[in-house]
């Protein structure tokens, strides 16, 4: 069971108490109705699959409660770093 | 020596006599003794049958890696538990074992004729053989196979025993309380650290048990270490497997070896975080592959030392060594001195050390150079075995009953490849040894390749003067997999050892090949001449060794496999009738039957009553989350599709929530209490996922937002009265509220006390009748419940649950979201355009509702339905199609989604989602169900009181 740090608590938790939120950095368009079907579509349902360093959202659902971001390795498993939601991309 | 005990030593306690059966037939052993020890010492050899062949297996190892001695343990009714390994059983006064795969007895086994077919069941004879006629394979082909191949029977009955599961936490945990393990122990102890020393035996000790002159330094050992207070010692137990970040799952055996079953614990899981590992495993022995090396009396050389310093058994009474290895010499050095007599040691290898030479010379003990055995006589008990010269295949036979193999050893890196810690092969002892590590872990000991018994040769198949592809030399015993498997499966094209080894089964019996990946991987290499490091490694997965489900489960199970949520007023429901159903975790009421009433009478007169008087409703379960902040109008306007801004104080609105790809995912009345303050419903299933949909939304897209949520589910009672009579009901107990129709509107929510408790009123209905929900603070549920049942008798209140809350609402055309919607259903298709706000500029889901495939004509659309047959209540989830003559398989144009019977209606309503179905109002549909295609009707969704005149007075 691998151990997250969450970057609001500042503590490394058991994973049971976070659950997996997604690619991280996919922003909500500002104007939707001004996207075209493509870019709209690229919005909801496009998402990355890399092998290796990956953004994800994550949410310590069973803790403070907060979405935050996390580049996770998808062939090791292992956390490389977590930061708050809204800073940049690591 | 009388029988196989020896008249002296092993560890086991001659002073206690314990009495056992196996098959039924009374033993005696000795307090100490493993089943294994204690029948070989009674001189049982015959231990199983094996899994394809039925061919009659003894004993091959001393420990968990054991792969022939198979056997079922009974400790009454719901406490049978197959697949043990005799040599971890530990035998106490009454333990029942019995041996597995054979019928009608373990002598006299009739699956045996397998073993006589044997050259018509090559690898992958399954999958060649029982291809045809397809359907002969589930009906015929499995069952017989699965009665004819197999391992212990499955319990069938409840388990009564308890099992127990912890955490725990340490600096340093050690695997393996062998020689290794300890030193790293004692080394570690003088620190501050926590630490943690497990071992799958009943005592420290590891190797060292079977090694009298270290039994002094054991025991000093064991003291110190007993003796440390930051050192948890923890016996019989097995670290099963090796999870990220130095997790290490490990299950404890705590009453299986006491003679009598108590309530305590059989199990115990334990869930350890270390800041460091130590893996001291040790290494297993290998076993030699030759025509006839599963014969009961052979066995490694290792185990027949084992047998003899720890148990005081001697494994036979004349003892013959095939080895490959110094190790095996060694062994036989410390049996001789035990007092077992040893015929000969075959050594496959030219050259051995002249100190080996000179013992056996000492200890009178016939030498082979040079050669290799190349038959086994006898079927239950070896007599004797053949064995000749490897150059120029002269042969001998030499009379014994046990012979001793050894054939190297393979260091167990089990946990260490769990761990994903890389490997790196070693040609000198042939074997993959831990290399770089990718937790804070490391390997001491025999399992990191290092050890002091000397060095052997590498050998896949020993020499042999027969025809190679008649003889059954054994790679994986358990599995019954020869060399000849192997070499067949390289010759039909399998290259690497992944699909080598799924294509003969090799390694993936229950002890994962611990005695047979490496010789397999070795046969391999040679038939396909690559080196072993060029056909891959086949992975080591948890569990180490078998564990029970028990364990696993732990307490979780019946009423705690997992929580049922009951609301304030689930013990009234309970006391008085009701029949319940669990919606998402909650126990809900269903329906009240009355004497003699069955589901369809009592939800009949619950609708009925509601109708006519009044109905009583625990609404409690609905999710509830407030909303609360100076941007809470403007956060709801962007969430559901609805307008809010625009929403008064003391004014409810119903809200439809939809997800980003423009599908409905939840519904509910929501109210405004303030300009600040909201509280919001959600389906009762709904009430998490939306809270965490709105979280996600607030924190990650508009953080801006100045908004607070809190799930307040859980914080109200909430009590529906709904019916022509609720308003007459409720005005004499509540204060501070004008209930009158003018001051107190349908979709109206006040502020008052009922009964003297706080509430919020709303006024909404979900039942097309004039309706309140009362949430109160969820300790007063059950006491207004049972007053307004009280005060309610005038009328003659009905309490209804939610199957006639169901029907009620179906009447009126009120969707149930995830059951008359899928994830696939716009506000559009489910005929609820009317509440999407038009002007606003966005909202959740918005800009897909002008998607191509959500604008295409086509698409599925909730509608109402009527049987040609009012008595007809069609299935939920009936197919519906266009023309009931077309050729099957028809095309289905949609499914019933709600369907029931309206006592009010005197007919059957239902709703359907049909392809285009908003354009065939009036037209007929076909559904077929069982017995008989029924005819309905397309309608629209409204049957009763289209105009609204009951729910406006």
């Amino acid at each position: 069971m691998i151990l997250i740090h969450c970057p609001y608590c500042d503590e490394k938790r058991p994973e049971i108490e976070f659950a997996n939120a997604g690619q991280a950095h996919v922003a909500r368009p500002l104007d939707p109705s001004s996207q075209s079907d493509e870019e709209w579509e690229a919005y909801l349902f496009i998402r990355a699959n890399p092998r290796g360093r990956h953004h994800e959202r994550w949410r310590h659902v069973h803790g403070c409660g907060r979405f935050f971001n996390a580049v996770r390795d998808t062939v090791t498993d292992k956390f490389e770093t977590t930061y708050k939601a809204g800073e940049p991309r690591r | 020596m009388s029988g196989y005990r020896l008249e002296n030593g092993g560890r086991v306690d001659r002073s206690r006599p314990v009495e056992f059966s196996f098959d039924g037939h009374s033993y005696q052993g000795f307090a100490g003794d493993t089943l294994a020890s204690a029948l070989l010492a009674n001189g049982i050899s015959l231990f199983g049958r094996s899994f394809k062949y039925h061919r009659p297996r003894g004993i091959m190892a001393a420990g968990s890696e054991e792969p022939n001695a198979l056997i079922s343990v009974d400790r009454g009714a719901g406490r049978f538990t197959p697949n043990l390994r005799a040599t971890s059983v530990e035998i106490h006064a009454g333990l029942s074992a019995f041996s597995q795969n054979r019928w009608p007895s373990l002598k006299r086994d009739f699956g045996a004729i397998n073993d006589r077919l044997g050259m018509f069941f090559p690898a992958g004879f399954y999958n060649k053989t029982f291809m045809w006629p397809r359907s002969f394979w589930e009906k015929l082909y499995e069952p017989a196979i699965r009665k004819m191949a197999g391992l212990g029977d499955a319990p069938t009955q409840e388990d009564p025993d308890i099992y127990a599961s912890t955490y725990a936490h340490c600096d340093l945990l050690i695997v393996g309380a062998g020689p290794a393990g300890i030193d790293a122990a004692l080394e570690a102890m003088g620190s501050n650290k926590r630490i943690f020393l497990i071992d799958e035996q009943d005592e420290l000790g590891g190797g060292a048990l079977a090694d009298p002159a270290l039994w002094p330094w054991l025991e000093r050992s064991r003291k110190a270490l007993i003796d440390a207070p930051n050192v948890t010692i923890l016996t019989r137990t097995t670290a099963f497997g090796y999870y990220h970040d130095n997790f290490i799952g490990a299950v404890q055996r705590l009453t299986d070896h006491m003679p009598d079953n108590s309530d305590s614990p059989r199990e115990k899981l334990w869930r350890i975080r270390a800041g460091e590992v130590v893996l001291a495993q040790g290494a297993i022995e290998r076993p030699l592959v030759f025509d006839g090396n599963d014969t009961p009396g052979v066995m490694l050389s290792s185990a027949a030392k084992v047998f003899a310093n720890r148990y005081g058994v001697a494994v036979g009474k004349s003892v013959a060594l095939m080895t490959a290895h110094d190790s095996g010499w060694h062994d036989v050095f410390a049996l001789a001195k035990a007092g077992v007599v040893i015929k000969a040691i075959i050594d496959v290898r030219t050259d051995v050390s002249s100190a080996l030479l000179d013992e056996a010379n000492r200890l009178g003990i016939n030498v082979h150079l040079n050669h290799s055995v190349t038959g086994v006589n006898g079927r239950h008990r070896v007599t004797s075995i053949q064995i000749c010269n490897n150059d120029d295949y002269v042969g001998a036979r030499i009379d014994c009953d046990t012979l001793l193999m050894a054939g190297g050893w393979t260091p167990s890196v089990h946990l260490w490849s769990h761990s994903k810690g890389s490997l790196a092969w070693r040609d000198d002892i042939g074997a993959y040894v831990p290399d770089q590590p990718n937790e804070n872990a490391r390997c001491v000991g025999a399992c990191s390749g290092g050890w002091d018994f000397g060095s052997g040769v590498i050998i896949d198949v020993l020499p042999t003067p027969k025809d190679q592809s008649r003889i059954k030399a054994f790679v994986d015993f358990q599995n019954d997999v020869t060399a000849k498997d192997i070499k067949l499966a390289v010759r039909e094209g399998f290259r690497s050892i992944e699909h080598i080894k799924r294509y003969t089964t090799n390694g993936m019996a229950t002890d994962q090949g611990k005695t047979s990946n490496l010789n397999g991987l070795q046969i391999a290499s040679t038939a396909l001449a690559k080196p072993v490091t060029d056909i891959g490694l086949t992975s080591f997965r948890p569990p180490y060794t078998p564990q029970t489900f028990g364990a696993f489960a732990g307490h979780a199970k019946g009423a705690l496999f997992q929580p049922t949520r009951t609301t304030n007023i689930d013990g009234w429901a309970a006391e008085n009738g009701a029949v319940f159903e669990l919606v998402a975790q909650w126990r809900r009421a269903r329906y009240f039957p009355k004497m003699g009433e069955d589901m369809h009478a009592a939800v009949n007169r619950e609708c009925v009553a509601v109708r006519s008087s009044v109905g009583i409703f625990d609404a409690s379960t609905l999710g509830k989350i407030e909303v609360v902040g100076p941007d809470a109008a403007e956060f709801l306007n962007r969430m559901y599709t609805n307008p809010w801004k625009a929403l008064e104080p003391g004014r409810c609105r119903y809200g439809l929530l939809l997800k980003e790809d423009g599908f409905i995912t939840d519904d509910g009345v929501s109210a405004r209490l303030a300009p600040d303050r909201f509280h919001l419903t959600t389906t009762t299933g709904g009430a998490a996922r939306v809270l965490n949909m709105m979280e996600d939304y607030l924190q990650t897209e508009w953080p801006d937002l100045d908004v607070w949520l809190t799930s307040t589910t859980e914080q109200y009672a909430v009590i529906a009265l709904q019916g022509p009579n609720a308003r007459k009901l409720l005005e004499p107990l509540v204060e501070g509220i004008d209930l009158s129709a003018d001051a107190f509107p349908h979709m109206a929510i006040r502020e008052g006390t009922i009964c003297g408790i706080p509430t919020r009123l709303f006024r909404v209905s979900f039942t097309g009748e004039l309706g309140f929900e009362i949430n109160v603070p969820t300790a007063y549920g059950r006491a207004l419940w049972e007053r307004l049942m009280a005060e309610g008798a005038k009328f003659d209140i009905t309490p209804y649950g939610t199957e006639a809350m169901h029907v009620l609402r179906a009447e009126k055309g009120f969707i149930i979201v995830g059951q008359d919607t899928d994830g696939t259903i716009t506000p559009f298709d489910a005929g609820l355009d009317w509440a999407v706000g038009k002007k606003k500029p966005d909202f959740v889901g918005k800009r897909s509702m002008a998607r191509p495939d959500i604008v295409a004509p086509g698409r599925k659309q909730l509608v109402g339905l009527l049987t040609n047959d009012p008595n007809v209540v069609l299935e939920e989830g009936a197919q519906i199609v266009a023309d009931p003559r077309q050729p099957i398989p028809m095309t289905m144009i949609g499914h019933v989604t709600s369907s029931y019977w309206s006592e009010t209606l005197g007919r059957s309503i239902a709703f359907a989602l049909v392809a285009g179905g908003h354009e065939m109002m009036g037209s007929t549909l076909h559904i077929p169900m069982p017995g008989k295609t029924h005819e309905a009707k397309v309608s629209g969704m409204v049957f009763y009181d289209a105009e609204g005149a009951r729910l406006h007075v």
